[in-house]
């Protein structure tokens, strides 16, 4: 049914047709509206035989996750920013252990300094926690994503991340079509564990293992992400057949075909870079967008075969590896490598701590990529005056104080000096 | 739309897009985000198109402004990128000439600027100073974008029973004066 909806309750809304058993909720800064959705879904009886639990934090709701799993029930948490952080032991458990919860990720920034607003530092400092994390552009993936996520999950016995932009997907309101309750059980059986805690055939999950049995167990994690390789593209595919539109798969190309400069991006920028693709393809310049749906595991060969016949790759994302770079750029740089003509990479890091990314800045950056690229990472719309004032003052005074409060300082000093 | 934490300025650009929505129409209403606090200058952004609006960042040349409060262009400009064929819709019980922005109602074309003591039509009929509804009345008159049907739907889709009835009727009356207005200078 189409509806007018608030990203956070359309997806809340799709959860529970998923009929979670068991839903973990710690709803404080940093959330989403998914949660306190879901748990006015339970209290009024639409959302049956869940229980949903409060708990005291992030660490709580996902241990609460793994308890729950580990007993065969059908288990769901969402977080965002320092929750996913506070979490971040138990994030690795429920990898490690093999259990198939699945939490959206509310993308948002991660602090010092403190900042509530959207880019993907969340997602990439567990990025190797051996979770698949998968990708939205629009609230209607996001929706459609969490229903593929179950699904792949528990066949794979392997906890999946919904991630999805925060503020500029969940606090949206779009129309989104919301499956219905028989549409979704016909797609999602019921979830029928690999290990479960049984009081009649006792098992234990969790078992200590040494130097002998480690390689092995975490090379089995790795083997799986590889049959999610293929696995995210079947069940995409039978997700299309069922609910007759296209969403998830591992990437997707936006007249790519015959473009020269390929752009790559992660998530809801991907629907501003189509407007301005359509803006520069009416200008005769062939460019074309790769959207990532999946992150981990990441698509490295279908990658290098949309990437291959390039000239140019910009890749655009909303993260920053201090001392590397942008770290989407230098998965894709794997997939570059060892091609016969390897297209130019060109890294460019933007929307960080909700800075917006416009139109205008991506039109001057994939000019600048072709006619002036560039060495290492761009950072989108620096405020280079204010950067190289806040350098220069730091050489000068040892004492120079705290860098977030000098920036802002210095902002106020020079209003009119627009960004570089 | 520009107000202040408190105002519902948020919930009016949903509920603009809900109305579009029941229209036929792709919406996109999304607030400018930040630490939300009663009083505080609240941005929200509505999109209204044809096709899918792909588009993320928000808005910085609106065709239409809405501002819910008129203290708030001393502390931010709130006019910045008004396209010079838009439209303004000002919660005020003044006029123009005496907020001193008459050169900026003066940019625009005859009648697409318009000045609606909204939070008055609020306390009449919500009994509190919400304004959001009936701009949203003044805002379909003015405009012509949306039908006033489709404001009132959105409305009672957003509020249940006594206060969304409220809502609906003081929606009513602020495009009853607005549409008043335009019609007397259609005369002239």
């Amino acid at each position: 049914m189409l509806k007018q909806i608030e990203g956070s309750h359309a997806m809340a809304e799709a959860i529970a047709l998923c009929r979670p058993e068991v839903i973990c909720a710690y709803p404080i800064t940093p959330q989403t509206h998914i949660v306190e959705g879901l748990g006015d879904l339970v209290r009024e009886g639409a959302l049956q035989n869940c229980e949903f639990i409060n708990v005291e934090s992030e660490f709580a709701a996902l241990s609460v996750a793994i308890g729950a799993s580990a007993a065969g029930a059908r288990a769901y948490t969402a977080t965002a920013s320092q929750g996913l952080l506070y979490m971040a032991e138990a994030v690795y458990n429920a990898s490690g252990l093999g259990l198939p919860i699945v939490m959206t990720l509310g993308n948002r920034a991660i602090g010092a300094p403190i900042n509530i607003w959207n880019d993907h530092s969340d997602a990439m400092s567990m990025r190797d926690a051996g979770w698949i994390q998968l990708f939205a552009e629009t609230n209607q993936e996001a929706v459609d994503l969490h229903i593929i996520a179950f699904k792949l999950a528990e066949e794979l016995s392997m906890p999946t991340m919904v991630c999805v932009d925060g503020f500029i997907l969940t606090h949206a309101m779009e129309r989104v079509d919301i499956p219905d309750q028989a549409q979704v059980d016909a797609y999602l059986p019921p979830f029928e564990p690999v290990q479960v805690l049984d009081p009649a055939e006792p098992v234990s999950i969790g078992a200590m293992v040494g130097p002998e049995a480690f390689t092995e167990v975490r090379f089995l994690g790795h083997y799986k992400q590889t049959q999610a390789l293929s696995l995210i593209g079947t069940y995409s595919a039978e997700f299309k057949q069922a609910f007759g539109r296209d969403s998830g798969g591992l990437l997707r190309g936006y007249r790519a075909e015959d473009a020269e400069m390929l752009i790559v991006a992660m998530g809801s920028v991907c629907g501003t870079i189509k407007d301005v693709i359509d803006e520069m393809r009416e200008e005769g310049i062939a460019i074309g967008l790769v959207t990532i749906v999946s992150y981990r595991p990441f698509p490295t060969d279908e990658l290098r075969g949309v990437l291959a016949g390039a000239k140019d790759v910009v890749v655009v994302e909303k993260a920053i590896a201090p001392g590397l770079g942008g770290p989407l750029a230098n998965n894709v740089d794997m997939a570059l490598r060892n091609l016969p003509k390897s297209p130019r990479l060109h890294s460019a890091v933007a929307g960080l701590g909700g800075r917006p990314i416009t139109k205008a800045s991506l039109h001057a950056l994939f000019r600048r990529a072709t006619v002036q690229p560039w060495e290492g990472t761009h950072f989108l719309d620096l405020n280079a005056v204010v950067v190289s004032r806040e350098i220069h003052g730091s050489r000068k005074k040892r004492r120079s104080g705290p860098t977030a409060e000098n920036i802002l300082r210095r902002l106020a000093e020079t209003p009119t000096q627009a960004a570089e | 739309m520009h107000g202040r934490g408190g105002q519902g300025v948020v919930t009016a650009a949903e509920m603009l897009s809900v109305a579009a929505f029941l229209e036929g129409r792709h919406a996109q209403a999304f607030p400018s985000f930040g630490s939300e606090r009663t009083g505080a200058p609240v941005v929200a952004f509505c999109r209204i198109s044809d096709t899918e609006i792909r588009l993320r960042e928000p808005i910085m040349e609106p065709d239409c402004l809405i501002v819910q409060d008129p203290t708030l262009f001393k502390a931010i400009d709130v006019f910045g990128g008004l396209r010079p064929r838009g439209y303004l819709l000002l919660n005020t019980n003044r006029s123009f000439a005496d907020l001193h922005i008459d050169n900026v109602a003066a940019n625009l074309p005859a009648g697409h600027a318009v000045e609606v003591a909204a939070s008055e039509v609020a306390m009449k009929h919500v009994r509190r100073p919400l304004p959001n509804a009936a701009l949203l009345g003044a805002f379909a008159a003015l405009t012509g974008l949306v039908h006033l049907d489709s404001v009132q739907k959105a409305i009672e889709q957003t509020f249940a029973g006594k206060i969304g009835a409220a809502n609906v009727a003081a929606a009513l009356e602020a495009y009853t004066i607005v549409a008043a207005r335009s019609s007397a200078d259609a005369t002239v």
